[in-house]
């Protein structure tokens, strides 16, 4: 066991911090963010494709990936470098995580020569964003549940239905699309899997507010959409196969979040006073704060642990899933708890006036998120119990069923 | 033993429900949520008008003479409603501040309008951030005047009056201030539930009357807040049964794998947590409105005791409301945000939940030794 870089990864990331040097700017404390100053999020993803062809015209983008497809088919502890290094420079991050982290390992998959060819590269460079068009108003935890269909015309496909929560739509220009083209076989068999060019006549894209007063999800309405049978990834009926190689993905990609973790707490706890001393002084404080400071470590170092395993050349399993697990949780009540200690003006937004510029009210809203998107807490858990413990499966009323005669939705 | 509210308290709370629900429906809330308006001046004069301003306010001050049971009751289907109006800064705080240290000529200056709903008030005690208990107040009282800032005051842009906590000669004491004397600026802040007003007020040699002795303020404001805490947790339970109730609803008429999600182990346990928590919250609430009624010596305990656990209780009923509506629960559209942004306003308005878990084991340990 050895925490310091091998002479080779030292090489690496020094090399790293050479490029990222000569084409951005560090940090000057670890709170900054590139996003502060935006006016808008058009603006946030015109600066986040100029920094992503930056990367890729100097062969640091899609690190992991093959190099016939753009990437630098870096190691995963190289990934790991990277993104070490990467976090302490104003760059941006987030907008291409689902066609990155997603579809592009999917298309690698299952995609024909063709198919890679022709979207691969414009990933890597991205020129083209990816959104995901998995959820359906009657399909979310149950994706296998899902009801827009898909019918054959000709060498074409026609789709009608409805997806939503689709993060990124009415920024994307194409789509990773699971659709029902066989009701009347098990749910598991009639799915079939779609790349969908998101400006194709049809597709409507209605924003959703969420909690936070902000829209990144939305409403995806397909109303007649052709796609051509070359945009099938996989085989006809196979679409749950397909599907699961990208969620397999999706647990992998959705990684670590923003908003304040133990030692911005800890920071707080030091400059607020309760029941007459400071927050940090208190018993019950400190309690709080070493709990969840396990869990911030037991995370930190779970994550250690996998990278380990998959730099020896093992598959990420369902283990992975505990760290949006605990780490969901531990941010929505660690948010609650700061605004707690901030006592009545705990309720305060305003970025001029909250410590920390509002951090902690902001996670307060943004984190119920975390326990829902990607999988709940609920199906996490099942995960584990199944997938890890081997724990039996609960019973399935709708196994083996046709789809066409499942119970579904909010209706019965 | 009767533990139980009487029929005819049961009666007023099942009136209560009714009003709420057809003056106050969660469109009203989203109303002002998504307004430019403070809160719901309609629903205030309906509420003025039904006379629950005036509960507890003696007759001889030209209120009803209810009981505190009485307002236990109504204070439930506030919460149940989230009423976006300063029902609790007005009745439960300065009405009970007056009640409790005002002079004769002081109450019958406020408590017949406050009774009519003419006047509101409020109290003016937080100091920014963290909790100001016995550090004193750095507002100051001199020649008959205030200084000094107060930040968050909750419905300090709507209210009339307040009741602040300030340092006079004698060290903490309190003060009544109109709060339309020119002299004071006031800053309405940005919130997480913009349905329950908060604004910094600045006080600049603003005139101000003493309330209660000199000096005497500290133990007169825990006195008020004692009470208050009964009040408020009547409204904490009610808001919690209320988006326990909402989750159910969902969880029965949405189905996942084939079944109704209710039917999955994983959500009947959290729902019967919520409920477990909210009957002990209750339970504790029955007991501090019976201290809280007859004035016993428990009370500073029973208050405590019910703030504590009821405080505890919405948090858990109001995010694992959100979780269990899934992705419909982070929506805008949906209701279950206000029960989230409401949960964390009643908790910390009072102070928080650490201060009172202080108050709660100081005082049983203190009621054991004796
Ligand atoms: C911010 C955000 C972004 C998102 N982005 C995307 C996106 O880009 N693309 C996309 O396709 N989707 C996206 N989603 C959708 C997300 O994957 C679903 O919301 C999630 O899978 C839950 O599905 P649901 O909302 O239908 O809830 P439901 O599945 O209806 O769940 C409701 C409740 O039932 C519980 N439940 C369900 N099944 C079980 C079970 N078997 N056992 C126990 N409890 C159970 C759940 O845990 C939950 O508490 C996003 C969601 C959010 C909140």
């Amino acid at each position: 066991m050895d925490f310091n870089d091998t002479p080779e990864e030292a090489a690496f990331r020094a090399e790293v911090r050479t490029f990222l040097d000569s084409v951005a700017t560090r940090k000057s404390d670890p709170q900054d963010s590139w996003d502060k100053n935006l006016k808008n999020e058009a603006e946030a993803i015109e600066i986040a494709k100029a920094w992503q062809r930056t990367l890729h015209d100097n062969g640091w983008a899609c690190l992991h990936w093959p190099k016939e497809y753009g990437g630098r088919a870096a190691t995963q502890i190289e990934r790991v470098i990277w993104d070490q290094e990467e976090g302490q420079y104003l760059v941006p991050k987030g907008f291409f995580m689902i066609g990155l982290g997603m579809a592009g390992p999917t298309i690698m998959t299952y995609g024909n020569d063709e198919q890679k060819a022709r979207h691969l590269p414009t990933l890597a460079s991205s020129e083209k964003v990816w959104c995901q068009l998995f959820s359906e108003p009657v399909a979310g935890s149950d994706l296998a549940g899902i009801r827009t269909k898909s019918e054959k015309d000709g060498d074409d496909w026609i789709i009608n239905g409805q997806k939503i929560w689709t993060s990124g739509a009415h920024y994307s220009d194409w789509g990773i699309l699971v659709t029902r083209s066989d009701p009347t076989v098990a749910k598991h068999k009639g799915m079939t899997y779609f790349m969908v060019d998101m400006k194709s006549p049809g597709v409507e894209v209605r924003p959703i507010k969420q909690i936070t007063g902000g829209s990144g999800f939305n409403e995806v309405f397909f109303t007649d959409v052709r796609i051509p049978d070359s945009q099938r990834l996989g085989e006809v009926g196979d679409g749950w196969n397909v599907a699961l190689a990208t969620l397999m993905n999706e647990r992998v990609a959705v990684g670590e979040r923003k908003g304040g973790d133990v030692l911005e707490l800890i920071e707080l706890a030091k400059n607020v006073n309760i029941n007459g001393k400071p927050a940090i002084e208190d018993g019950a404080v400190r309690a709080k704060l070493a709990k969840w400071y396990t869990e911030f470590s037991g995370l930190k170092f779970t994550r250690f642990r996998s990278i380990s395993a998959m730099s020896r050349g093992e598959v990420p399993g369902p283990e992975n899933s505990i760290g949006k697990l605990v780490g969901a949780a531990k941010s929505q009540d660690m948010a609650e708890f700061a605004m707690m200690l901030m006592d009545r003006a705990g309720m305060i937004n305003d970025k001029e006036i909250a410590p920390f510029s509002g951090m902690f009210q902001q996670t307060f809203m943004q984190s119920p998120s975390g326990r829902i998107a990607g999988g709940t807490d609920e199906i996490l858990r099942n995960v584990v119990a199944e997938r890890v413990l081997g724990l039996p499966q609960e019973p399935r009323s709708d196994k083996g069923m046709p789809y066409n005669e499942i119970p579904t939705g909010t209706i019965k | 033993m009767n533990f139980e509210f009487s029929d005819n308290q049961k009666l007023l709370k099942d009136q209560a429900n009714k009003f709420l629900a057809d003056k106050c429906p969660l469109t009203t809330v989203r109303t002002i949520l998504e307004g430019d308006e403070p809160y719901d001046k309609a629903l205030w004069n309906d509420i003025v008008n039904m006379g629950w301003t005036a509960a507890v306010i003696p007759e001889e001050f030209d209120g009803l003479g209810l009981g505190y049971l009485e307002l236990c009751m109504i204070a439930e289907e506030m919460g149940r409603s989230l009423a976006p109006v300063p029902f609790s800064s007005s009745v439960y705080l300065a009405t009970e501040a007056l009640l409790l240290s005002g002079n004769l000529e002081q109450k019958e200056q406020y408590l017949p309008k406050l009774a009519a709903g003419e006047l509101i008030g409020t109290v003016a005690d937080a100091e920014g951030y963290g909790s100001t208990s016995d550090e004193g107040y750095s507002v100051t009282f001199t020649d008959g005047r205030l200084t000094g800032e107060k930040m968050p005051v909750i419905d300090g842009d709507i209210a009339d009056f307040a009741v602040v906590a300030a340092n006079g000669a004698k060290g903490t004491s309190l003060y009544l201030v109109d709060l339309s004397d020119a002299s004071i600026s006031k800053e309405v802040l940005s919130t997480l539930d913009p349905t329950r007003s908060q604004a910094r007020l600045t006080f600049n040699g603003t005139p101000a009357q003493l309330l209660g002795e000199d000096g005497a303020g500290a133990l007169a404001l825990e006195k008020v807040f004692d009470n208050a805490a009964v009040l408020f947790a009547f409204e904490q339970i009610g808001a919690a049964e209320a988006a326990l109730d909402a989750a159910k609803d969902y969880a029965m008429n949405r189905y996942a794998f084939g079944r109704s999600i209710a039917s999955f182990q994983a959500m009947k346990h959290k729902m019967a947590d919520m409920f477990v928590a909210l009957e002990l919250a209750r339970s504790n609430c029955y007991y501090g409105a019976w201290a809280l009624s007859t004035g016993d010596v428990e009370l500073p305990v029973a208050a405590a005791t019910a703030r504590v656990s009821a405080t505890k209780a919405m948090y858990q009923c109001a995010k694992e409301n959100i979780q269990i509506h899934g992705g419909m629960g982070f929506t805008w559209e949906f209701d279950c945000h206000f029960f989230y942004r409401r949960s964390k306003l009643l908790a910390d308005n009072l102070g928080s939940q650490s201060l009172w878990e202080e108050k709660l084991i100081s005082r049983v340990v203190a009621s054991t030794a004796a």
